[in-house]
């Protein structure tokens, strides 16, 4: 028997904490939470060897693990994190732990199963961070929608079954084609692993499809427009725990697919389709923006909100070709590459922490409607502190981690393009305007009616969760140096990747 | 020693006779034990199975190609895992239909006996080296198979469903002589051996004329469209357990008449016969993943959901390559594992009286009874095809197939079909966890036949993590 990796040790010890969960089922409940909190807190606490040792300055993987899995079919078991995989794996197991604090006391139903959905849920998602077998990705990616359903479903609002039915069929489609692409390129390269399809020379018809069909994947989880559709839905129906995985974890998954897969293996079609990624994006940051600034309902806002940001992130990851072509040189562009990576984590921890903050108002209003309140701020000091700490953070106020990422995608795009930096530039104010106004009607004013003035302040387990999350948005914030450091090589790599076409010679 | 024309070298035939031999004994048995000793048949059934799984692992185990009986008979590595395959099957089948059957008064011995004989039917199947087994094995699977729909006598909807069954198989049995007609008269052969050897030598009318109604035939028996009337009926009307074995036993003789059949036995002549399985296999995933959605009977979903699977099963041997052929065994394999356990279930939550297949009678099972939802949860994922189980590497197993050899087309065209699919296994996952129960009854405990249904449902989800080992398997069946 093998050493266990400490990959291995991050993924499948949430997944046997959920078992473990499940097994002490609803009548022992309380027994069951302390097993999910204490698996939780395990797994982060994995990472932290994680973090100390991942060496900055090399673009290679690292805690590589590799084991034959399925011979037959050329895939193995096989891990590695590299800069862009890491912060992610930490983002996940840091976002679990408040997840299961808040929903500590609130769930009433079916907690053992409740936390045990979050917990495999975990395992699986860090398993799309580490696999660097796509086979095992497309395992890992796909088995984390069946968690994901039950727990929309079972635990979600009114219409949670058309949410979760809207969700997994959604992402289900998007999916399947992702793996007709990754079959293609499996009869192509001889195996699975994602270095070797990524050093796969392939013709430019051949990767126009093989990204289009990776496209579809990717637009679906990050969600970009016109596929965006099934967030609103899946967020508001969702349960508050269920809204912050997928806003701080699952989106970042397309992002994520969109940076190891899409550019990497076809760069050339990623070139060629530049101008519909930008497109997108800005329609994304722009359209969605205005979107947001119109709803009634405060999960939905944020989902908006969430979709206009990961509009940074694909527009950060595909400027590349337009700055090339702009300045001929690629300098700039790892401007856009970086500030997507760091708006993907940091939009997990601004949008994660926004959701636990409706959440607590949920919990004690049953209401997510803005006109609902008014005036928390004079019964709930210290929430509406938190609130609008937040609300700032998620509209790019500098000195929080909002303003990294947007700020170095804006930057990224001055070079391309002034109309592009002009177009993303818009979300500061749209972003600010429906920021300020969410916190103006909700948390301002006077007081709005009795049920406002019955409000109690956090208790301490919130304070503690909100806390914690404001004190990392703050410090990336303020000190972003160890996440841009870490992720450095590996974006510098991938930027090589990138320009470095793949058409064979003679192929074209 | 020369009895019956048995040998020595007739070992590799010791299966055949073993299940001959007992459904026999059995019958006996029944006669002698009287109605108070009827769990006594069952019992000495699932004992004989087991000898057999001991008998075909040891005596039986040929692993070379061996034909035997004038060239009638053929043993090999596939036949031999095919009827491992079938015991395990059969003994499963009949265990999660014990209850079942004595709580309706079909307690019989007839029962069993047919189920033998149904077995000895996919055995000879599974054996066929010559035109002439191939019809001995169908219609010996077949007639069984009449019989035991229309078990429960005094059940309208069986009667109606045994009657369909019987006239549309009737049909087919016509349309399958009539093929092999049509190919002796042509090729002037009946052995598989020598008919493989045989390839085109221009257009030859006769011969494709033959291969068309022998493909109807395998269409038939596999319940794939055009041919599917019969299969929604039949799985909904029949009795439960008759179902399970329809969907599992039968269907391990289904791959093997067209693995003998057409990949072997038209082995030359791929062009011939790849097209029109194409055909079928895309009209069965239409028709089949599409109906289901509109089904409110669980027996009946599955009947179309067995359409469409079949529909994969087909696509794999639409390559006319070994791959696909690979892939469409360990499809069948996996889909009798996942299948074995879903109908297990609705055994399990049947009782006297009261038949637990309607889709709304699953309403709030995980409340009910938390494990049984949790098995039924990783069933229907599985047959979905999401991972980590093992329906999940069936599909891909085909849709590599299905690359491999050129057909990009038809891959998407799978793919985006089975999220059609998806969305009728959630339906049941959705009235499970996320529809409160009413006034419906919990479950009965029974534990014997829960701890079984666990250890089949682990193995869809441990094949499901590590599925190398039955892959390779069928790697080395096909080379």
């Amino acid at each position: 028997m093998r050493e266990l990796g400490l990959l291995s040790v991050v993924i499948w010890l949430p997944i046997a904490g959920g078992i473990v969960t499940l097994g002490l089922g609803d009548a022992r409940a309380h027994l069951a939470r302390w097993a999910a909190l204490l698996s939780s807190l395990l797994t982060l606490a994995a990472c932290v060897p994680l973090y100390m040792g991942f060496a900055n300055g090399t673009a290679k993987f690292q805690f590589i693990e590799r084991t034959e899995w399925i011979p037959a079919l050329h895939s193995q078991y096989y891990l590695g994190v590299d800069g862009i995989s890491l912060p992610l794996i930490v983002l996940t197991a840091f976002m679990t732990v408040p997840v299961i604090i808040a929903g500590w006391s609130v769930v009433e139903k079916r907690p053992a199963q409740y936390f045990a959905a979050f917990l495999i849920m975990e395992g699986l998602m860090i398993g799309v961070f580490a696999a660097l077998d796509s086979l095992l990705f497309y395992f890992f990616w796909e088995a984390m929608l069946i968690p994901m359903f039950v727990i929309i479903g079972i635990w979600g609002g009114p219409r949670r079954v058309y949410a979760t039915l809207k969700f997994f069929l959604y992402t289900f489609l998007g999916s399947v084609l992702m793996l007709v692409a990754l079959v293609y390129l499996y009869l192509k390269a001889g195996n699975y692993s994602i270095a070797s399809m990524q050093q796969l020379p392939l013709t430019l018809i051949e990767q126009r499809w093989l990204f289009l069909a990776f496209l579809v994947a990717f637009a679906v989880k990050v969600p970009m427009w016109p596929v965006h559709t099934w967030l609103p839905d899946a967020h508001v129906e969702a349960p508050t725990g269920g809204s912050v995985i997928l806003a701080a974890i699952m989106l970042k998954m397309g992002g994520y697919g969109l940076l190891r897969f899409s550019l990497p293996i076809t760069p050339d079609a990623s070139h060629e389709l530049d101008w519909l990624m930008v497109a997108l994006s800005l329609i994304a940051i722009v359209y969605i923006a205005f979107v947001a600034l119109v709803q009634q309902d405060m999960k939905k806002l944020v989902a908006y909100s969430s979709i206009a940001h990961m509009g940074f992130v694909t527009l950060g990851a595909f400027l590349v070709f337009f700055i090339l072509s702009a300045t001929g040189t690629t300098k700039g562009a790892i401007n856009g590459l970086d500030g997507a990576v760091v708006q993907m984590i940091s939009h997990g921890l601004i949008s994660g922490a926004l959701f636990l903050c409706i959440g607590v108002l949920y919990d004690r209003m049953h209401t997510r409607e803005i006109s609902a309140y008014g005036g928390v701020i004079n019964v709930m000091p210290k929430f509406g502190a938190f609130m609008v700490l937040f609300a700032l953070a998620n509209s790019g106020l500098p000195g929080t981690s909002g303003f990294i990422g947007e700020f170095l995608v804006i930057l990224a795009s001055f070079k391309a393009s002034f109309w592009f930096a002009l177009l993303a530039g818009t979300i500061l104010v749209l972003g600010a305007a429906y920021n300020l106004w969410l916190v103006k009607r909700v948390i301002f004013g006077p007081v709005a009616n009795d049920k406002v003035a019955a409000l109690k302040d956090l208790d301490a387990r919130e304070f503690l969760v909100l806390g914690v999350l404001a004190l990392t948005v703050v410090l990336i914030g303020i000190w972003p140096a160890p996440l841009l450091n870490m992720m450095e090589a590996s974006v510098t790599h991938l930027l090589q990747q990138v320009v470095t076409s793949k058409i064979a010679v003679g192929l074209r | 020693m020369n009895l019956f024309g048995l040998t020595a070298n007739s070992w590799p035939a010791v299966p055949e006779i073993w299940l001959a031999l007992s459904a026999c004994l059995i019958l006996m048995v029944d006669v002698y034990g009287g109605d108070k000793r009827r769990g006594l048949t069952a019992t000495v059934t699932m004992l004989a199975l087991l000898v057999g799984v001991v008998l075909s692992s040891s005596f039986g185990m040929v692993l070379q190609r061996t034909v035997l009986f004038n060239g009638l008979y053929v043993a090999d590595g596939l036949g031999t895992f095919l009827k491992l395959a079938g015991f395990v099957t059969m003994a499963i089948a009949i265990f999660y239909s014990q209850d079942y059957l004595e709580q309706r008064g079909m307690f019989g011995g007839e029962y069993y006996v047919l189920c033998l004989n149904g077995l000895l039917g996919v055995f000879v199947l599974i054996s066929a080296n010559s035109l002439l087994t191939v019809y001995l094995g169908i219609e010996l699977l077949s007639l069984s198979l009449y019989a035991l729909v229309a078990f429960d006598r005094d059940s309208g909807i069986a009667a109606e469903a045994a009657i369909k069954y019987f006239v549309l198989g009737a049909i087919a049995s016509g349309t399958l002589l009539y093929g092999m007609s049509m190919l002796y008269g042509m090729t002037g052969t009946l052995d598989l051996d020598t008919l493989s050897g045989i390839v085109r030598h221009g257009p030859d009318g006769g011969v494709i004329i033959g291969i068309a109604f022998v493909v109807a035939a395998i269409a038939f028996k596999f319940g794939a469209v055009p041919f599917h009337m019969w299969v929604p009926d039949v799985y909904q009307g029949a009795p439960t357990s008759v179902t399970l074995f329809i969907a599992t036993v039968s269907t391990l003789g289904s791959f093997a008449l067209i693995a003998r059949l057409l990949s072997h036995g038209l082995a030359g002549l791929p062009e011939l016969w790849t097209q029109m399985l194409m055909a079928v296999a895309v009209l069965s995933l239409l028709l089949g993943n599409v109906a289901a959605i509109a089904q409110t009977n669980l027996k009946r979903m599955l009947a179309y959901s067995a359409i469409a699977n079949a529909g994969f099963v087909l696509l794999g041997f639409a390559t006319g390559q070994s791959i696909g052929y690979q892939a469409a065994l360990n499809f069948t394999i996996a889909y009798v594992l996942t299948t074995l356990p879903s109908f297990g279930l609705i055994l399990m939550l049947s009782r006297s009286g009261f038949e637990h297949d309607e889709i709304a009678d699953f309403k709030g099972l995980s409340a009910r009874d938390p494990l049984l939802a949790a098995l039924m949860l990783v069933l229907m994922f599985s047959t979905a095809g999401v991972p980590p189980f093992i329906g999940f590497w069936a599909k891909l197993w085909i849709i590599q197939a299905l690359l491999g050899s050129g057909h990009l087309w038809l891959a998407v065209f799978a793919v985006v079909i089975s999220v059609v699919g998806a969305f009728y296994y959630l339906r049941v996952v959705w009235y499970m966890y996320f529809e409160s129960a009413g006034d419906r009854p919990p479950a009965e405990p029974r534990s014997r036949m829960r701890l079984i249904l666990l250890l089949n449902t682990l193995a869809v989800a441990a094949l499901g993590l590590l599925p190398n080992a039955l892959l390779d398997i069928c790697q080395r069946l096909f080379p």
